[in-house]
């Protein structure tokens, strides 16, 4: 419990140096929104056709940049955070102390994780307030636990594509090769139903498009239940395993030269 | 210096060996270094400083040999070990975004009894920069930052890599005056370094390294004092040839008279009377003892290269 409460603590200061840092703050913020702002501008007036009937295409869009968010800040931003912090030291310096490294490891999945948290929910309210877009109530439960899934999931490979991240220079081009790719191909940018078989059979094997589809259903005003999709969440949770697997077994504490 | 330790020793190694692949780093190294004493380790670029140093720490795993560290294996990793020991390393990795004072704090922490942070800051001399952002300080402060965090946990044995290295003289200086002040506090402390004056000034014994051995080991004075040999020199005068004469081990190069001699007394007198009688002056006399620099260039066999000497703060 003592490390927990550490862990809790690297979260304070985590979050201290992210505000400070107003660059990093501000593009972690404004990219998605970007997004999101940009797809209304180009398609806000389609409809879209979803199990039950036809909605505003913004609907689509308020899910698809949450999705893209816990993408964003899970995936991309912890690999590159802890890639930096390889290159400085930062984590070699931390495994000289008592602090115990999953703790400080913690301390920057929890921030991670604060931040998509407070990112969705201003993507939703925008998308509530300019877009019109229903926030559901019925279904919110399971769109709050498909985003702790996610985040946990997309953290956990995160960390683990460090281990094969050589030096923080490398990072982004590695990170960005090995998401980008996907968002386009996961119903996150573009609404789902127009590419060919081969590619949707891709994008099914990552997990990006189960979370972003999973995040969809909540938002579906015709969904009838609760808005859960266990096998969604059930592949998720296979990846964000694998990832631990990895990241126990190959993470590196130094960068590799 | 005197060693002020309460007996009994720090660290303890025996025969150690570690190799990277085809590259044996340290092989065979014995060591010993007592309770609040501050030991050098010194030697050229891949002399295996480093590579011991870490598998100190405990960042390194060894091939073979046993290491103790204040009765820890520190490879085991144990907190229990951690929590006792401060680390320096060469290369500095703190969050930029926070200050000076949140980075203390963040790290003392997470130490069991850590040494109140007026104190840590008043050690290293950042009492002025405690409220300064770490990306805004200097190199020199960033450095003594680096020392403020290893320090923190109030721990009975620091590792110091390579403190000084890129430091401007005054910066070395002021850097020497807080390691003496670390000394003081009774802690134990294990210097690496390639800068003889500094390993001369600081530690009360020296190890030297070559090549993943140790060639030599002892207080710096007892390391110079095992070399017999004073060099005499000074500037011939035009027709000065005939002042050598008959003395053993004599040189002359470019206009200047060497002379290595176990017999210094002897040769002066044989010198100064032959000046005497000419009637002139032996310009610009020197008689000289080796320096540490001088044994350490002839055990790492790096006399011929160029090595960082930083003698102009002498």
């Amino acid at each position: 419990m003592n490390g927990l409460r550490l862990a809790l603590r690297q979260v304070r200061y985590e979050n201290r140096a992210f505000w400070r840092n107003p660059a990093a703050a501000f593009f972690t913020f404004v990219f998605p929104l970007i997004f999101l702002v940009i797809f209304n501008l180009l398609f806000g007036n389609d409809e879209l056709t979803v199990a039950g009937g036809t909605t505003n295409i913004s609907t689509f869009y308020v899910a698809g940049i949450a999705a893209l968010s816990v993408v964003y800040t899970g995936y991309t931003g912890l690999a590159m955070l802890v890639s930096l912090a390889r290159e400085q030291g930062l984590l070699k310096r931390v495994r000289g102390t008592p602090l115990p490294p999953w703790a400080f490891i913690a301390g920057k999945l929890m921030h991670a994780t604060l931040t998509m948290v407070l990112l969705v929910a201003v993507v939703v309210t925008i998308g509530a307030i300019f877009y019109g877009v229903d926030v559901p109530t019925k279904t919110m439960p399971a769109f709050i636990i498909t985003l702790v899934i996610g985040a946990a999931a997309f953290s956990s490979l995160g960390l683990a594509i460090t281990a094969g991240i050589p030096n923080a220079d490398a990072a982004p081009a590695i990170v960005q090769a090995s998401s980008l790719p996907l968002l386009f191909i996961s119903d996150v940018f573009i609404p789902p139903g127009q590419a060919p078989e081969w590619l949707i059979a891709i994008a099914n094997f990552f997990p990006i498009k189960h979370l972003s589809e999973a995040l969809q259903t909540p938002f579906n005003p015709f969904e009838p239940g609760y808005g859960f999709e266990p096998l969604h969440l059930a592949v998720m949770a296979a990846w964000g395993g694998a990832g631990v697997v990895i990241s126990l077994r190959f993470f590196s504490w130094e960068p590799k030269r | 210096m005197t060693s002020t330790g309460t007996g009994g020793t720090a660290i303890e190694v025996r025969a150690l060996r570690k190799a990277y692949g085809a590259n044996e780093a340290v092989r065979g190294i014995d060591l010993s270094v007592a309770n609040g004493e501050i030991f050098a380790m010194l030697g050229p670029n891949g002399a295996g400083k480093t590579t011991t140093v870490e598998i100190l720490e405990g960042h390194r795993n060894r091939d073979s040999g046993e290491v103790s560290v204040l009765g820890h294996d520190p490879w085991s990793s144990e907190p229990a070990f951690k929590e006792r020991i401060g680390i320096v390393l060469q290369e500095t990795g703190v969050e930029p975004y926070l200050s000076v004072e949140e980075t203390v704090a963040l790290f003392s922490g997470y130490y069991p009894h850590p040494r109140p942070l007026d104190e840590v800051l008043e050690v290293v001399g950042l009492t002025e920069q405690r409220a300064t952002r770490v990306r805004k300080l200097s190199g020199g402060q960033q450095r003594r930052l680096d020392v403020a965090v290893g320090l923190c946990g109030d721990p009975e044995l620091l590792f110091l890599d390579e403190p000084t290295t890129g430091f401007d003289p005054s910066a070395r200086r002021d850097a020497w005056e807080m390691i003496e002040n670390l000394s003081a506090l009774g802690k134990t402390v294990l210097l690496t370094t390639h800068y003889m004056d500094e390993a001369e000034q600081l530690a009360d014994r020296v190890a030297i390294l070559a090549r993943g051995q140790i060639v030599a080991e002892g207080r710096p004075r007892e390391l110079i004092s095992g070399d017999e040999v004073t060099t005499i020199s000074f500037r011939l005068p035009s027709d000065g040839d005939p002042l050598l004469a008959g003395i053993p081990d004599a040189q002359s190069e470019d206009g200047r008279a060497t002379v290595t001699t176990t017999t210094p007394t002897e040769v002066l007198h044989t010198l100064t009377t032959r000046a005497r009688e000419r009637g002139i002056e032996l310009d610009e006399l020197m008689v000289s003892r080796p320096s540490l620099e001088d044994i350490y260039l002839e055990l790492t066999g790096t006399a011929s290269s160029k090595v960082p000497a930083a003698e102009s703060v002498r």
